[in-house]
């Protein structure tokens, strides 16, 4: 049992940029299958925590362990690079500006990592492409380049490209903010299915409904902490904090 | 045959004069294209068309050919029309006009940029067109363009030593007088280079601390 | 204007046309690869290599192009090269071109947005993988136009070569009008070359740039 609580572990998590103290001392553990959600106000380093999970905005300070592997090691350049290297072949991550190659077709886009790092070939490479955008719903414009899709089609390929390196933790940074609300929906159903499927989750959000439909807990951070975390139904409708009632009155007022 | 650089103490008032005389002529020159530069922009935009047609083939050969050939036409050429200039004028006449040209690109993009709204606001006022033009539109432009047009006097600082091949006494002529007397081109023309960046090191100072000031006065 | 002393004469600006060509294309491919070269290790994560690419792009853009020239031609055989006038004008104008490409191509490839290099990343690209397969492509892709306004500079400075007795057009026009006293007429005759060749890249130019805009 205490293996799988420890599937992906924060320890005292420091990040600072010069003196300003991003993340402080923050630790968190999240088991395999689990889907944990973050929201907090801008500036609270919700972004930053979820960017050092895969090393990608290292620590300062603490370290960030997936399934018994450090990933950010201290290592020699070299070793360090072929290690993180293959560590981020296990996390997938979607951005909020979806970040697709504007040079390759969705199809391209979503073989190019499994073809470079896997070795696949030319046919099982498209057997994957087309297995994992049927999967989003985007089979149909598989040969579109991303200026030809809208905003929600393009997030969905992201999250193909994100899935087709067969990863063991998915991040989402916000993976709906910058969407026109009528297509926040085409992009929630795929996270849902993936969350049904076990897929161990962690998403930096605004939208608090889903966050309440989808999520097993849920952290609420502000100024480098959490302040409170949870199960949705106690952080959203009857919170300890007087912070977290704060935000959650304050984003209501703004939703309306 | 080596390199003695023991030689250039010898030489080096003539070289550095040659220093100053390069100063001379890109500074004479830079007026020039500066001012041209406004001239050929205002011309270009809002001259009647029988003015405009010329002149915009004019700039255009100017950008389609090699500045020292520009050189070669304008001081041969004026000795062939009778007017006989020393080269020192010719040099300074070459590069400015050159650069006015392409200065008078910039100036035009600059002022087609400055905000409609602020000439019609100007006549509004009661302004005429041309005092208009005069004292609000191309003030605000020419204070947008100070700093692609302080490159285009770094590049007319280094362009500058193409008058040394017709005969103008600058830095360039210089060390290849000083050549001429010690046959050591690698340590003149090194020393030269060294004193064309300098100068443009001081350029560029200048430059930044033109844009500093602009900006402060927004 | 002297249009019978033009019609005689013409054949050797032609000639003089081509060599101005061979100048251009020669220097223009050792440009590139300078440039290539200086972007690189303007890039570079050695601190050491970044310094030697921000000094190449530095003295060579700092100083004149015709002393550069010199140097190489004039001042070479003091430290054992000895290059024949047309050699020292491709090598001295293509290093000095590549100066400035250096910035073009860095230019580019900086302007490539961040979410490129981290969506590549994060897949687990190594830097180079993720350089090769998403980011060069773009960039390339862009530096197009602004790597043309270098050719067009470069065309225009291999007058410079004149200065080292290369016959080519700018040479030929001061050759004959030192003979015929024409400067109008001889300053046509290369000009039009010159325009012709200038207008014919940016054409092509113009064309490559069509063709790799990304879809």
């Amino acid at each position: 049992m205490e293996q799988q609580q420890d599937f992906v572990q924060i320890r005292n998590a420091q990040k600072a940029f010069g003196s300003l103290e991003v993340l402080k001392d923050i630790s968190l553990t999240v088991a395999r299958g689990q889907i944990v959600a973050i929201i907090g106000p801008s500036g609270s380093g919700k972004s930053t925590l979820l960017r050092a999970v895969n090393d990608l905005d290292p620590l300062t300070g603490g370290e960030v362990w997936l399934d018994g592997v450090q990933v950010n090691k201290s290592l020699h350049y070299r070793k360090y690079e072929k290690h993180i290297n293959e560590m981020r072949q296990h996390i997938g991550m979607v951005f909020q500006h979806f970040n697709l190659f504007p040079h390759m077709t969705a199809r391209e886009n979503v073989t190019m990592a499994p073809k470079l790092l896997k070795g696949l070939s030319a046919e099982g490479a498209d057997a994957l492409a087309e297995e994992q955008l049927d999967k989003v719903g985007m089979l149909d414009r598989i040969d579109y380049y991303p200026s030809q899709l809208s905003g929600g089609q393009k997030q969905r390929v992201a999250i193909a490209r994100a899935l087709a390196m067969k990863p063991k933790l998915m991040l989402f940074d916000e993976a709906t903010s910058a969407l026109d609300p009528e297509l926040v929906d085409e992009v929630n159903l795929v996270m849902k299915k993936l969350a049904e499927e076990h897929m161990t989750m962690i998403i930096v959000t605004h939208e608090m409904d889903f966050a309440a439909a989808v999520c097993d807990r849920v952290l609420f951070m502000d100024q480098g902490v959490v302040v409170e975390e949870g199960p949705p139904e106690v952080i959203f409708r009857n919170p300890e904090k007087e912070r977290t009632r704060a935000f959650l009155r304050k984003h209501l007022e703004n939703a309306r | 045959m080596g390199l003695d650089f023991t030689v250039i103490p010898g030489y080096l008032d003539i070289v550095l004069l040659g220093g100053l005389w390069t100063v001379g002529i890109t500074v004479a020159a830079a007026l020039l294209s500066f001012f041209g530069g406004i001239v050929f922009a205002v011309i270009a935009l809002y001259a009647p068309w029988i003015i405009r047609q010329p002149f915009r083939l004019i700039e255009w050969v100017f950008m389609g050919t090699p500045l020292l050939l520009q050189l070669f036409l304008i001081y041969f050429g004026l000795v062939q029309i009778g007017i006989d200039l020393p080269a020192f004028v010719a040099g300074v006449i070459g590069l400015g006009l050159h650069f006015a040209v392409y200065n008078s690109e910039l100036i035009q993009t600059a002022i087609l940029s400055v905000d409609k709204g602020q000439m019609e606001a100007a006549r509004t006022v009661g302004l005429s067109r041309v005092q208009a033009l005069r004292k609000v539109v191309v003030p605000q432009a020419v204070r947008a363009v100070i700093p692609p047009i302080g490159n285009n006097m770094i590049a007319l600082l280094k362009d500058s030593a193409l008058v040394s091949v017709i005969g103008v006494s600058e830095l360039t002529l210089s060390a290849q007088r000083a050549i001429g007397a010690t046959y050591r081109p690698f340590e003149f023309y090194l020393l030269a280079a060294a004193l064309y960046y300098v100068i443009n090191l001081c350029m560029e100072a200048v430059q930044r601390r033109i844009e500093r000031r602009i900006a402060i006065s927004r | 204007m002297d249009v019978d002393l033009m019609l005689r004469v013409y054949p050797f600006f032609l000639e003089a046309a081509w060599v101005t060509i061979q100048l251009s294309v020669l220097t223009a491919l050792l440009g590139l690869a300078c440039g290539s070269l200086g972007a690189a290790a303007r890039l570079s994560r050695f601190a050491l290599a970044r310094f030697l690419g921000a000094a190449y792009v530095s003295v060579f853009r700092g100083t004149p192009a015709l002393i550069q020239l010199f140097i190489l031609y004039f001042g070479g055989p003091q430290v054992g090269i000895q290059l024949d006038a047309f050699e020292a004008g491709v090598i001295g104008l293509g290093v000095n071109v590549g100066a400035y490409m250096t910035e073009t191509i860095r230019g580019a490839i900086i302007s490539i947005e961040k979410g490129q290099r981290e969506a590549a990343r994060t897949l687990g690209l190594s830097r180079w993988q993720a350089m090769r397969n998403v980011i060069l492509p773009q960039a390339a892709r862009m530096m197009v136009r602004p790597l043309g306004v270098n050719l067009n500079m470069l065309i225009k400075s291999t007058a410079l070569v004149a200065a080292i007795s290369v016959i080519e057009l700018t040479y030929t026009a001061q050759r004959y009008i030192g003979s015929t006293y024409k400067p109008f007429e001889m300053f046509l005759l290369a000009g039009v070359l010159y325009m012709i060749i200038i207008y014919a890249t940016g054409r092509g130019v113009a064309w490559l740039d069509r063709k790799v805009r990304i879809v």
